[in-house]
């Protein structure tokens, strides 16, 4: 176990094995997230309150779903690289953070374009959880900054780092306080369309949305890593070989 | 045989000489603690000129205005926190000094708190005297201050030392901790209004208090290890 987690660190054993394990990501992510999109825009009946506007859920919920799992794969990878001193697992996080950027700017984008038909407004103050996606892009924007002001790739991780556990330690408290607070909020109550449960023709395509982007984010993630790799590693030999293999074939 | 346990300052005397330190060089150099004082009164008047005198509107967005003058105040205060010790050389000295690198940067944070927080909870009754605010809410408004200020100097702390020496660290010191700041904002700005609005205050307060003793108990090793890695 110790000895394939070893192997598995070391930067030409990682780049060789993605590269075999990215189609596996690819392939059934695509083909979850095309069932997904056809049987949610298409088979899935409309809702009983929204109409056919609670479609853009499909979208909606997987995003915002990536931007969590993307800043926990972030603090846990940085955590990792800090006390066991992994090179790779800092790569993850860099690799990382603009990925989870890039998906709760999309859960906030597809929050504000459901906000207009539903509560009549792009924004809603009133809502815990838009205004915590909002803080949580904030976080990624400073996490991305930092890495970027450092010209030194070590202390840029191990730097990073630091920030992305501080972050991972404040964001619930965030969440927790957002949530006090728009409590508090008077004026507009939200309409929820809470309602019975979701059927199964709604939530099946839901499902296969979030585990098709899940995985897509996963090939995403590993091809960054790996070009990440490859830049870091650009002064070795392995490197070298890489580039001359694939100049060969080319 | 006298060890070198013998002849080192203990724990509290290189806690106490570090705030001593940096209560010495702030005196000496008021300006240090006398500009975000000046700013943080200036933001407190752009507010009434911007959104209009009627006092109606200022008693209600005047907690509001005072703790987000707070926070620039504080911010603008904790870029030159570890700054002038980098570039001369001290900081490199407390990292080698005997005593556990927190406990003398939580030294640092004190002092910090001393010469910019504590003046900052000592000015802001009279902002909020032009805000109109009653004395029961002005009472309220300088504990939650006094609470808040503590845990941005806390937390400000890790970001003024992971920023240390970098070139553009001053916007970057405040993308870095704002975001962080916002539970420290919501509660205080909140409660402060709550009070305003003779409610009840206790769970503000209590929230308050609680996030400032997580941010002593943790912040200061965050603030150790952001040290050393920045300078390296």
């Amino acid at each position: 176990m110790w000895k394939f987690l070893h192997k598995l660190a070391s930067p030409p054993h990682f780049y060789d094995l993605s590269a075999k394990i990215i189609p596996w990501f690819v392939v059934p992510g695509t083909i979850l997230i095309i069932y997904g999109t056809i049987a949610g825009l298409f088979y899935a009946p409309p809702d009983y309150q929204q109409g056919d506007a609670f479609r853009i859920i499909y979208v909606h919920v997987p995003a915002a779903y990536l931007s969590m799992l993307a800043y926990t794969l972030m603090a846990v990878s940085a955590g990792i690289g800090l006390i066991w001193r992994i090179k790779l697992s800092h790569a993850v996080a860099a690799a990382a953070a603009p990925l989870g950027a890039w998906f709760t700017f999309l859960a906030l984008i597809t929050g504000s374009i459901w906000g207009r038909p539903m509560w009549g407004t792009w924004w809603e103050w009133g809502d815990p959880r838009l205004t915590s996606e909002l803080i949580m892009l904030f976080l990624y924007f400073g996490y991305m900054a930092l890495r970027a002001a450092i010209d030194d790739t070590t202390k840029a991780d191990k730097a990073s780092a630091v920030l992305a556990l501080v972050g991972a330690v404040n964001i619930p408290i965030i969440h927790f306080s957002v949530e006090w607070w728009s409590s508090l909020h008077q004026g507009a109550t939200i309409v929820r369309a809470d309602g019975p449960a979701m059927p199964t023709e709604m939530l099946f395509p839901l499902l296969a949305m979030i585990l098709g982007f899940s995985l897509v984010f996963g090939a995403l993630l590993l091809g960054r890593v790996r070009s990440e790799v490859l830049f870091r590693e650009r002064r070795s030999r392995w490197v070298k070989n890489v580039v001359l293999a694939s100049g060969e074939q080319g | 045989m006298t060890s070198r346990e013998d002849t080192m300052p203990g724990l509290w005397q290189g806690f106490m000489a570090v705030i001593r330190r940096d209560l010495l060089l702030a005196w000496k150099r008021p300006g240090d603690i006398l500009n975000p004082l000046f700013f943080f009164a200036m933001v407190c008047t752009l507010f009434p000129l911007a959104v209009g005198p009627s006092s109606e509107q200022l008693s209600i967005s005047g907690p509001g205005i005072v703790w987000v003058a707070a926070l620039l105040a504080t911010l603008l205060s904790l870029n030159s926190l570890f700054l002038s010790d980098f570039e001369d050389g001290s900081l490199d000295q407390l990292i080698l000094s005997p005593q556990p690198l927190p406990l003398l940067a939580l030294g640092k944070t004190v002092a910090h708190w001393l010469s910019a927080g504590l003046p900052l909870v000592l000015v802001s009754p009279l902002v909020a005297v032009t805000f109109q605010m009653p004395g029961r809410t002005v009472g309220v408004m300088m504990l939650t201050l006094t609470f808040g200020t503590i845990s941005l100097s806390l937390l400000g702390a890790i970001g003024a030392a992971l920023t240390v020496g970098l070139h553009r660290g001053t916007a970057l010191l405040s993308l870095l901790i704002l975001p962080l700041a916002m539970p420290v904002l919501i509660f205080g700005a909140r409660t402060v209004a709550l009070a305003a609005a003779n409610d009840a205050v206790s769970a503000g307060i209590y929230f308050l208090s609680a996030y400032c003793i997580l941010a002593l108990t943790l912040a200061p090793f965050a603030t150790a290890a952001a040290l050393k890695i920045s300078n390296e």
